[in-house]
């Protein structure tokens, strides 16, 4: 144990309705060290740094800033008490200086007024501590500088609040290898002067270059600690490994596969590349990969909703060029949203009315419940029944259900289509333990009659339980193939790209 | 956490019914009317009483339209006052024009809906601003094509529809063809959003544009459809008014705030998504009970204009603070 | 979630920040031409363009006070009514007696305080929608208004009518208490925090907060200058028409076309970018434009027409390249 930490977090314990984040984790870090934080998505280091930066309040345990035990009531306090988080979302001001943007809300006052020169100067004292080379100028408004250079003056922030800890979070994933090796050494001037860091990141090669200590997060629960790197595979099989449990239905056997259904050669955008893939009648492909691998995009793009820029897609052997997500619905596609509330309901509509929002897209504008190409509109009841939702009657507003109900509405939707090809997108995200299976045994029901199913999800037994061919994406591409007999430390290890995909 | 599982139910239970508040409130202010006026009680009180209201009320419903879809549309009032005076520069008192001028006048609204659906579906204008523009340029047009005297006037056939009175009629005495016109395009409005597929996708799009989009709505031609739904409405209106209050220069102004007003009152969201087509009729009923109890108590006009701009604030600011109570 | 970094800066945006010099010298080079086309070059002095100048003060004044509502993601469609209570109080309070000019115009300026203040409340406390909360607010004024007077009212002093008419030399008081009152704005907005924080709770409410500004303060304040602008607008308008009425304000059509020179200045509806200077920008341009439909011989009413679907263009181009809709 490191003596005199700058910060230490005592057995932090955070529940949401639903869901435990965190249970009894310490974490803890000295001055001039940097301590690498690993996991997986939803393992909860974000809920941590958020503890740790006064935006949410532990349900037990201490956090303690200099031995000093701290209750943030306000991110503000924070900090005031040192601690800087840099997250992947700038909180920037576009249209202002990089000088104003450092001394936002405290600009140095001289008479009254704003003292615009001793601003430059501390600011560009600032910038001279980061030895950059492409000279960022105080007076750059903050929209004309790249990325890396955005990122350089979020952490000049930090540093002249005189921050005693700063947060990194996935601070690579928007540089190229120079800019990188700049970012590692400022990391070293840092540690260097004293400042404490916490690393967050799933490039096991930047762990090894620059941080001193590792700890690996999984389901909420410190895992491992480290107090030297170790091999990256120690990393990661900290990070996986978790009994698959036996409610996942049984899996398509060769005879079920039928006919290629859709495929893509060649499809580009400008966050996906060199996609080549094929998804067949009766198979479900999960998809795995770390966030701002591509796979939500790669979906959207298959939707129309933000497509390719290149490539070829058919469907049933015939060339489609899907623009829009109309487009691709007529073609007989449908996909159900990673995020419900955002994009997937109509909170204040009845149930069956979410459920039959795309029938009626399609139906003739001024018809009612009746008849019309696609389905009996009168039919979405049995279908709701089908689904197994439970509402007190299908008039209730989409708002008042689960998780898990709202999902199978949304299911009930396409199904009234008979797609070709469903994709879902963290099909069991905020859905309790029982409801979940009944999601499995619905997509398993629908690969059995024909269709294709496309999974994109965040979590690795979820997609070895649930799919029969998995494709692992990384930085907008395909990297590997797996079969259902791969590891989770397999898949992670090629979503981190510590190692290439074995065809199955 | 266990689902609670409630049997499929074959029978709704059957709980009592909200009723929105809008009609209570326009229940109470007949009846204080009545009490300061007890002639309103009669048929011919009451009559004349939606006579004078079916304009606005058939305007609140059509404005509903573009509301719920999540915009506004401040140019009804300028198509009323176009309608009236293009159709009295047109008639030049020759009563069979009515025939030809009122399709002309609904050609008209049809091609300003679009223009103004266009311009704030692809042109990505705030609807405020494009309505409020396309209201300038429309009171422009009606100040040049009447040189700012509007001449002739409207014809007996055009006026037909906002003063005509059927007299004799058992009950009630009489009956305004102006207000049959209320039920019966009141009816149709409220046919077309609750009853077809089209009101649904509204709904949609005004409450969840994104949900709506991916969902395969066509969310510009759901928006610019409403826009023309309110400018259609907006010319019966001005045909109703005109026939009721005759021509003169300024003789839309105002409606289109009193059209949002209503719509509010009747609990229409104002950023989109709920709304009905009953309750900002009553909500148009509500407000023209207002403005009769301010004139039976003897003010004058403009108080309308802070009443109203109270009401108005005070709703919103209302359904905003029931909203955050709901924890919406 | 972000899949693909926001925050590459595209190179559009360099044209949008000198869109408003450019529109400024395009106008310009088309008034002047269409002079010389005309065979109307007289029309190209010093007193000419002053008195170009001269023809919007009204509408610059109210403009600067837009400015910071639309600079803090706010808007204010209350403007032209306070401009026509300002002129009527101002013109009744003076009643041609010049002791009364300082009492009337410290009440008038209290007045317009006040309204501001009660926008940026209902805005920030009672969370109601900034469209809504000015347009009612308008509503109730034009109300209150109207039930005092009708027609003009009540007549302002020689003595007061120098701010409309008095010169220095061949430029007019007016003019330059317009460009100090530019200035002035431009100096708060610049230099001070107050002016910081502006653009701060304009460009990004939440990073805002979380720095420590006090976001509904800064709110009530943009309200509050916005309101007295329109104030001090309705106080010159009533000297320079010698008296005031209830209908000045909406007459001048001063609520869109504030909003519409602001917005052609670079001011972005969605806040936390832009300045005086632009809707100074913006304040000429509309100048010339009504100009050149006059040295074009064109009917007022179709300029009326054509100047509303100006407006819309004007928004429109600045809106089609910008991503966030205000509704």
């Amino acid at each position: 144990m490191i003596e005199a930490p700058v910060f230490e977090m005592q057995a932090i314990s955070k529940s949401f309705p639903g869901v435990r984040a965190l249970h009894e984790v310490s974490f803890a870090c000295g001055k001039g060290e940097v301590h690498a934080l690993c996991g997986e998505n939803g393992a909860g280091k974000s809920t941590l740094i958020k503890i740790l930066s006064g935006v949410y309040r532990p349900d037990s345990g201490a956090v303690l800033i200099d031995g000093t035990e701290q209750h943030f009531g306000h991110p503000q306090e924070a900090l005031l008490a040192g601690i800087s988080v840099i997250y992947q979302e700038f909180s920037l001001l576009p249209e202002r200086s990089v000088a104003q943007n450092l001394f936002l809300g405290r600009e140095p006052l001289r008479n009254g007024l704003i003292d615009n020169g001793a601003m430059i100067a501390e600011t560009r004292r600032v910038l001279e501590l980061f030895g950059v080379r492409h000279g960022i100028a105080p007076e750059t408004l903050v929209a004309d500088l790249d990325v890396a250079s955005q990122q350089m003056v979020e952490i000049a922030k930090a540093i002249s609040l005189n921050a005693k800890v700063i947060v990194m979070d996935e601070p690579t994933a928007a540089l190229n290898e120079a800019e990188c090796d700049v970012l590692f050494a400022l990391v070293d001037r840092l540690r260097a002067s004293g400042t404490a860091i916490v690393y967050i990141t799933h490039r096991m090669r930047e762990v090894a270059r620059i941080a001193d200590r590792v700890t690996v997060l999984k389901d909420g629960e410190v895992t491992a600690r480290f107090d030297q790197v170790p091999a990256p595979e120690m990393i990661v099989r900290a990070m996986v490994g978790r009994d698959i449990s036996e409610y996942y239905p049984e899996p398509a056997t060769p005879d079920e596969i039928g006919a290629d259904i859709l495929t893509v050669s060649g499809g580009a955008n400008h966050a996906v590349h060199d996609i080549d893939l094929t998804l067949r009648a009766g198979e479900i492909v999960g998809f795995a990969g770390l966030q701002g691998a591509g796979r939500t995009a790669l979906a959207m793009a298959l939707f129309g909703a933000l497509p390719f820029t290149a490539g070829r897609v058919t469907i049933d052997g015939r060339p489609l060029d899907i623009r829009t997500p109309r487009d691709a619905i007529r073609a007989g596609i449908g996909m159900l949203p990673g995020d419900r509330k955002a994009s997937g309901l109509v909170l204040m509509q009845s149930v069956r009315d979410n459920g039959m929002l795309t029938a009626r897209s399609f139906a003739r504008l001024l018809g009612g419940n009746g008849a019309n190409r696609f389905i009996d509109l009168s039919g979405m009841d049995a279908l709701l029944d089908r689904m197994r939702v439970r509402a007190p009657s299908y008039e209730q507003e989409m708002r008042f259900l689960s998780g898990g109900n709202q999902q199978k509405a949304i299911v009930a939707r396409w199904l009234a289509l008979k797609p070709k090809v469903l994709i879902f997108i963290e099909p069991t995200r905020g859905i309790d333990v029982d409801a979940k299976a009944s999601i499995y045994h619905l997509m398993r029901d629908l690969a059995r009659a024909g269709t294709a199913v496309m999974m994109v999800s965040s979590d690795l037994p979820e997609i070895l339980g649930a799919s029969d061919r998995i494709l692992v994406m990384r930085d907008g591409r395909i990297v590997g193939e797996f079969g259902r007999s791969a590891s989770e430390a397999e898949l992670m290890l090629a979503a981190t790209g510590e190692a290439a995909g074995v065809a199955a | 956490m266990t689902e609670q599982s409630l049997p499929r139910p074959e029978t709704r239970k059957r709980r009592l019914p909200q009723i929105n508040p809008v009609y209570v409130l326009v229940v109470a202010l007949i009846l204080a009317i009545i009490v300061m006026n007890p002639a309103f009680g009669e048929p011919t009180g009451y009559m004349n009483f939606l006579k004078r209201v079916a304009a606005l009320a058939i305007l609140s419903a059509g404005a509903l339209y573009v509301i719920v879809s999540g915009g506004f549309d401040l140019s009804v009032g300028s198509i009323m006052t176009l309608t009236v005076i293009g159709s009295s520069m047109l008639a030049s008192n020759d009563p069979n024009s009515t025939y030809w001028i009122i399709p002309l006048m609904l050609g008209i609204g049809l091609v300003i809906g679009l223009v103004n659906g266009l311009v704030v579906s692809y042109l990505k204008v705030p609807s405020l601003i494009a309505t409020l523009g396309m209201m300038i340029t429309l009171n422009g047009v009606a100040f040049m094509w009447s040189g700012g005297a509007p001449r002739g006037y409207l014809p007996d056939t055009f006026r037909f529809f906002g003063r005509y009175n059927i007299t004799d009629v058992p009950l009630i005495g009489i009956l305004p063809i102006a207000v049959i016109c209320l039920v019966v395009f009141g009816a149709i409005l409220w046919w077309g959003m609750h009853r077809t597929n089209f009101g649904r996708m509204l709904h949609a799009v005004g409450d969840n544009p994104q949900a709506a989009r991916l969902a395969g709505v066509p969310v510009q031609r759901v928006r610019i459809s409403a826009f023309v739904v309110s400018a259609l409405t907006a010319v019966l209106a001005g045909i109703i008014l005109g026939g009721r209050a005759g021509v003169s220069v300024n003789i839309g102004s105002g409606f289109e705030l009193q059209a949002i007003t209503a719509a509010v009152i009747g609990g229409a969201q104002l950023l989109g998504g709920r709304g009905s087509v009953p309750a900002a009729i009553a909500g148009a009923l509500a407000l023209e009970a207002i403005f009769t109890l301010l004139n039976l108590l003897g003010l004058a006009q403009p108080v309308r204009l802070v009443v109203q701009g109270l009401i108005l604030i005070g709703a919103v600011a209302f359904a905003t603070y029931q909203r955050k109570r709901a924890g919406r | 979630m972000t899949e693909i970094s926001q925050n590459r800066a595209p190179r559009r945006f360099r044209f949008e920040r000198h869109a408003s010099t450019l529109l400024l010298l395009a106008a310009i080079a088309l008034y002047v031409i269409l002079l010389l086309a005309l065979g109307q070059a007289r029309f190209l002095t010093l007193d000419n363009l002053v008195a170009i100048l001269g023809r919007s003060i009204t509408l610059c004044i109210t403009a600067i006070g837009q400015t910071f509502a639309i600079l803090v993601a706010s808007i204010d469609l209350s403007v032209a009514s306070v401009i026509s209570a300002a002129a009527v109080v101002t013109s009744v309070m003076m009643n041609g007696d010049p002791a009364m000019m300082v009492p009337a115009i410290a009440a008038v300026l209290a007045l317009g305080a006040a309204i501001g203040l009660v926008n940026g409340l209902v805005i920030t406390k009672l969370e109601v929608n900034p469209l809504i909360a000015t347009l009612g607010m308008s509503l109730i004024i034009q109300g209150v208004l109207s039930y005092y007077y009708n027609n003009f009212a009540g007549n302002v002093p020689v003595e007061f009518q120098i701010f409309a008419y008095g010169a220095w030399g061949i430029v007019p008081y007016s003019l330059l208490f317009m460009f100090a009152l530019a200035g002035l704005a431009w100096f708060v907005l610049r230099f001070t925090r107050f002016g910081s924080d502006i653009y701060s709770v304009g460009g990004n409410k939440d990073a805002a907060r979380l720095a420590g500004i006090k976001t509904a303060r800064v709110v009530i304040g943009a309200h509050v200058i916005c309101s007295l602008c329109a104030a001090i607008a309705g106080i010159y308008l009533a000297s320079r028409l010698r008296s005031g009425a209830p209908w000045i304000g909406a007459e001048g059509v001063y609520d869109l076309e504030s909003i519409a020179v602001v917005v052609i200045g670079g001011t972005v509806l969605a806040g936390g970018r832009g300045g005086i200077w632009g809707t100074m920008a913006g304040v000429i341009i509309f100048s010339l434009i009504d100009s050149i439909f006059n040295v074009a011989g064109v009917d007022a009413f179709v300029k009326q027409v054509l100047r509303g679907i100006i407006i819309v263009a004007a928004v429109a181009f600045y809106a089609a390249r910008s991503q966030r809709p205000v509704a």
